[in-house]
Parts: C-alpha cells; sequence; structure tokens
C-alpha cells in the first residue's frame, strides 16, 4: 500500500453530488461532484465565468441547482423550510466579494445584526461578542467607523467577522482577496489559515487568485468554462507540479491559452 | 443549564462564581441577568470555568462581562473550551475604548454648527449655479459642443413619454375643477362662467403647476438618481479625467430639455382640461358651441403665454435642482436615494417658490 494516498476519514460537511447549473439552454456546469470535509480550507476555483460565483449560490441555498444534490451540514437546502432552515443558516457563515456590510450601521452593528436575529443574548452581551470578532480580524479600534469610511482590506475583514458572529462551522468566502494589494491580501490569507487553525472551522473559498490558491488551499476543484465542469480534483500544489490538463496547467503557469 | 452548572459562593472575602457542563448563547442569555445579579456588588470575583465542556461566543461573553477587569481566572480544564475562550479574550482584548467624538454638542455650539453648516450649503449651490450659467454661456456661441443626441432623448424621455400621464391627469383635473365649481356656480345661476373659471386656472396656474409636479416627480428625480449612481461609479471623475466638462455633457442637456418640454406639458394640460371641463358642461346642458365662445370671449393670449412662460422656468428649475442633487450625491449606497428624494422636494419647493414670485410679477404688471 506504500505510496498511495490515506483516505481522509474526516467527515463530509459539504457534499455535491452531480450538480448542473442551467439558464436556460446555457449550462454553466454539470456532473459537479466533490466532498468538502470537515476544518479543512476547500478551494473552488477557475477562470472568469467558469460558475464559481454560481456554484457558490447553491452551496449557501441561495439558488436550487438546476439537477444534482446538495446537502451541507446533512441539510438539503431544497428539502428545508422555515426554522430548519434557519437553524442551518446559523451553522454557516458567509463572506462576500463586496464586504455587503450595511452601510447606515457600524461595523459593530453590522456584527451584532446576526447575533440580535438569531439569539436572545441581551445588548452588553451582543456588544462584547463583537469586539472579540472584530478584534480577532484585527478591527478592534475601528469598532464604531461606518463602512463608507474604511478601506477595501478593512471591508473584508469586517465581512469575515460577520459572517463569524455566530461561530459558524463552515465559512464561505467569495473572492476574499480580489481588488486588495499584495500585502493585504496575504494577510488576510494568514488570517484565513489561523482562523482555520484555531477555530476548527472549515473554510470554502471561492477565488481565482493563484497566489492565495497555494498559500491556504488543502484542497481544491477547478471549474471551466469550456468544459462546462470541473476538470481537476485535489492538492492545489500537486495540481501546479502534476497535472497533464493543458487549462490546469495554463491557470497555475499563467500561461495564455 | 440546570442551577448546579452554576453556583456563586463566598470563599474568604472573594466571591466565586463556578460554572460547569455547556455553556452556550442559549443558555448565556438565559443565566445572564441572573449571574449578574449574584455578581453585583462583589468586590473580587473568581471566575471557575474548570468543568465547562463546550463554549461558544455567547457563551464566553457572559464569563468574560462577569469578570471585569481584575477577576481571578479558573481556565476551563476542556482544550477547546479554554482555546475558545483565550481567542474571545483575545479578541476583545485588542479592542480600544470608543473615542468620545460623537458626544453630544452643547446648544450655542450646536447653533454655531448649524449656522456653518447651512452657510456652506449655500455657497456650494450658489457655486454650482454659478458654474451652471457660465457653462450654459460658454455653450452659447458653440452650440455644436453640446451633446445634441442626449438632448433630444431626454426631450423624449421627460416631454413624450409624460404625454399620457399628463393628458390623464389633466382630463381629470379639468372634470373635477368643472363639477366642485358647478355646485357654488348653481346658486348663482352662473353655471355659464364654469368654463371662464376652468379656463383661467388651468391657463394661469393649474396647468404650470401641475405639469411641474409631474415632471419634479418623473424627470428631476430620474435625473438626481442617474447622476447620483454615476458619481458613486466614479463615472463622473472618469469624465473630468477625460478633460470632459460633467456640467457641459450631464447638467445643460438635461436642464435643456426640462426647459423645453415644459412648455408642452402645460399645453397639454390645458388643452386635456379644456377637453375635461367640456365634458362636464356637455353633461350640464350646455352645447360646445356655448363652452367655446365663452373661452374666446374670456381667455387671452396673454393668459396662456404668461403660464407657458412660468412652465418654462419652472422646467429650468426642476431640472436645476434634479442635477444639483445628483452631482452633490455622497459615496455610499444611500446616496443614490438621498439624491433622488432630495430632487422631488427641492424641486417642489422651488417650484411653489417661483409660482409665488410669479403671481407677485403678474399682478404688479397687472396681467
Amino acid at each position: 500500500m506504500a505510496g498511495e494516498p490515506v483516505p481522509d476519514q474526516r467527515e463530509a460537511v459539504v457534499s455535491v453530488k452531480e450538480a448542473a447549473m442551467r439558464y436556460g439552454h446555457r449550462t454553466v456546469f454539470k456532473d459537479v461532484t466533490f466532498d468538502v470535509r470537515r476544518g479543512e480550507i476547500f478551494v473552488i476555483l477557475g477562470g472568469s465565468g467558469c460558475g464559481k460565483s454560481t456554484l457558490l449560490k447553491l452551496l449557501i441555498g441561495l439558488m436550487p441547482p438546476s439537477a444534482g444534490d446538495i446537502t451541507v451540514l446533512d441539510g438539503d437546502w431544497a428539502k428545508l423550510q422555515g426554522d430548519a432552515k434557519r437553524r442551518l443558516l446559523t451553522r454557516i457563515g458567509v463572506m462576500w466579494q463586496s464586504g455587503a456590510l450595511l452601510g447606515s450601521l457600524t461595523l459593530a452593528e453590522n456584527v451584532e445584526l446576526p447575533i440580535e436575529a438569531h439569539t436572545r443574548l441581551p445588548a452588553a452581551a451582543r456588544a462584547l461578542v463583537a469586539s472579540a470578532k472584530l478584534g480577532l480580524v484585527g478591527l478592534g479600534d475601528a469598532a464604531e467607523r461606518l463602512p463608507a469610511e474604511i478601506s477595501g482590506g478593512m471591508v473584508k475583514r469586517a465581512g469575515i467577522a460577520r459572517a463569524m458572529a455566530l461561530d459558524p462551522e463552515i465559512l464561505f468566502l467569495d473572492e476574499p482577496s480580489a481588488g486588495l494589494d499584495p500585502i493585504t491580501s496575504a494577510g488576510l490569507d494568514l488570517l484565513i489559515m489561523s482562523l482555520a487553525r484555531e477555530t476548527g472551522t472549515t473554510f470554502v473559498v471561492v477565488t481565482h487568485e493563484l497566489q492565495s490558491i497555494l498559500a491556504i488551499g488543502d484542497r481544491c476543484i477547478m471549474l471551466d468554462k469550456d468544459a462546462q465542469g470541473m476538470i481537476a480534483e485535489g492538492d492545489p500544489k500537486k495540481l501546479r507540479d502534476e497535472s497533464e490538463h493543458p487549462t490546469v496547467r495554463a491557470f497555475f503557469r499563467r500561461e495564455a491559452m | 443549564m440546570p442551577s448546579d452548572q452554576f453556583q456563586a459562593e463566598a470563599e474568604a472575602g472573594r466571591l466565586c462564581l463556578r460554572f460547569s457542563g455547556p455553556l452556550d448563547s442559549t443558555i448565556a442569555a438565559a443565566r445572564w441577568e441572573e449571574t449578574h445579579q449574584a455578581a453585583k456588588g462583589a468586590e473580587a470575583i473568581t471566575l471557575d470555568a474548570r468543568g465547562v465542556t463546550a463554549l461558544d461566543s455567547g457563551g464566553a461573553a457572559l464569563l468574560v462581562s462577569l469578570a471585569g477587569a481584575d477577576a481571578e481566572w479558573q481556565e476551563p480544564e476542556d482544550a477547546t473550551a479554554r482555546g475558545a475562550l483565550d481567542r474571545f479574550r483575545k479578541g476583545v482584548g485588542t479592542v480600544k475604548p470608543p473615542s468620545q467624538h460623537r458626544r453630544k454638542l452643547r446648544p450655542i455650539a450646536a447653533l454655531g454648527s448649524l449656522t456653518l453648516d447651512l452657510f456652506r450649503r449655500f455657497l456650494e449651490r450658489l457655486g454650482f449655479l454659478g458654474e451652471t450659467v457660465l457653462t450654459g454661456l460658454r455653450l452659447v456661441p458653440r452650440p455644436w459642443r453640446l451633446r445634441w443626441a442626449e438632448v433630444l432623448r431626454h426631450l423624449d424621455e421627460a416631454g413624450t413619454q409624460a404625454f399620457p400621464l399628463c393628458i390623464l391627469l389633466g382630463t381629470l383635473i379639468g372634470v373635477i375643477l368643472a363639477f366642485q365649481s358647478s355646485v357654488p356656480m348653481r346658486q348663482f345661476g352662473a353655471e355659464i362662467f364654469i368654463p371662464q373659471l376652468v379656463g383661467i386656472s388651468l391657463t394661469r396656474e393649474l396647468g404650470p403647476l401641475l405639469a411641474g409636479v409631474i415632471l419634479a416627480g418623473r424627470t428631476g428625480s430620474a435625473y438626481a438618481a442617474e447622476i447620483g449612481t454615476m458619481r458613486v461609479n466614479e463615472e463622473v471623475d472618469a469624465l473630468k479625467t477625460m478633460g470632459l466638462d460633467p456640467m457641459a455633457w450631464l447638467v445643460i442637456p438635461r436642464i435643456l430639455a426640462s426647459t423645453l418640454v415644459m412648455p408642452a406639458l402645460a399645453m397639454v394640460m390645458n388643452v386635456t382640461g379644456l377637453i375635461g371641463m367640456s365634458i362636464v358642461m356637455a353633461m350640464l346642458g350646455f352645447p360646445p358651441v356655448a363652452v367655446l365662445n365663452q373661452l374666446q370671449q374670456w381667455l387671452s393670449v396673454e393668459d396662456l403665454a404668461g403660464g407657458l412662460v412660468k412652465a418654462a422656468v419652472f422646467g429650468l428649475a426642476i431640472g436645476y435642482v434634479g442635477c444639483r442633487s445628483g452631482l452633490s450625491a455622497g459615496r455610499g449606497p444611500r446616496a443614490v436615494g438621498d439624491a433622488a428624494t432630495g430632487a422631488v422636494v427641492g424641486g417642489i419647493v422651488s417650484l411653489v417658490l417661483l409660482d409665488g414670485v410669479f403671481a407677485i410679477l403678474f399682478f404688479r404688471l397687472g396681467w
């Protein structure tokens, strides 16, 4: 058995089976199958327009897939309603590409929002939790500022703090490094890695930033627009070094096709 | 959390708060009041969390809030719970106390601040007005620099597309005015004079005014939203860096269109209003010839022309207010909504103010 990879025994927290998405006659992707295991940083990568963000929307239950099954923490979005769906929503957190912070609320109020909606904690406790979350992402001194008053990198970090407000088991991040300078982007990668290590939270990260993928990804899948689906799955570093697929090679070597 | 999972004991002058078992947000919320009540007034606190087996942020918030700054901690024995508590304290520890810059201003200072703010806003408006006038004057000798295609687009949007609404409202207003006035007029047997009453009201006052309200609601707000969105998306800055004057590109075509279109809208209101009134007169037993005769006798070209000139000035003001609201929009997500609201409110207020000025002017001139 020497040399063969040992199968990962950790439970699958996200399970996607033969998922497909179509808009009218246009197929975005089909036959997408993968599992995300507890505690890993899983990256969904691919070029622009390959359906990464669409896949993320399916995973977080914003849209149903055209075909296939998607299970998140043993819950199927299509079958969940009312309180059951609400409970599942409190077990995941989402950071949007734009941060999606509410502009009329301070950062602390933004973080308090899900706590207020889903728990009965009093205001003092909510404020304390918001402080702790903002402190963890390095925004302890910006709690009283409005989203319009802070930089792009800070908006992303505040987005992560809000997504972590309810101690979710899975954090979904949409393009966390997009539009950031290399130093801020590297800082965000470090933050994601330290949160994954310290809190044991599972991360599902959608990105096309090569350096981020290699820095943080335990495993990844790659989507391709022309193939209308997955073209690779595995450890990003191995894919970079060993993949024979021309698109995967071109992606990791930054070559034009 | 059963009561054996939280105990408060006094030990040698210290209050010992002992927690055991899982401590999550639900439990923390349920026991928040009780635990804080128990800790109230204690001089020294020992927080014994050794028995805590699971902890989330809500539970950690309860422990940290009870501990205050100088409590003695006995850490959870469970490694995961200890880690969660550590992370929480680390996060809270990096928070600086909020600054005092949002403190209340004293009344005199607040009044001064308000006055300065009003003055600054007045100067901004004056500056914008000056810039608009200068750009307009600069375009007079070089009309080819104006984007006429844009002017035509705005004429269509503000004018032809608003005609159906004007026709509907104009007819209804004519019908309503005629019906309402017929009741008192009948008492004096003076129903034949309804055409004069409605005709003069419409041409001198209501036609331009209602067309102005329609323009402010439909077009003024659209100008503000469109330009405000362009500003939020940095398209206005992009125009400037390309060496294109946003005033000439965005503002003047819109103001010109709104000025040109208003007399037409007012005319539509006038004509449809008179038609509405004629329908009511027919219902009251007066043939169209009688109505037309009355109108010819009492309505003058001056009435009509005065109303149309007034309408053009209203159009100028509404277009100006809409564009100004858009260009002075802020950058945040509420900016576009605020700009649109400002355009409608500002447009209608300026409409009524200008109408007052015209009323005094016409009275002095004896029109």
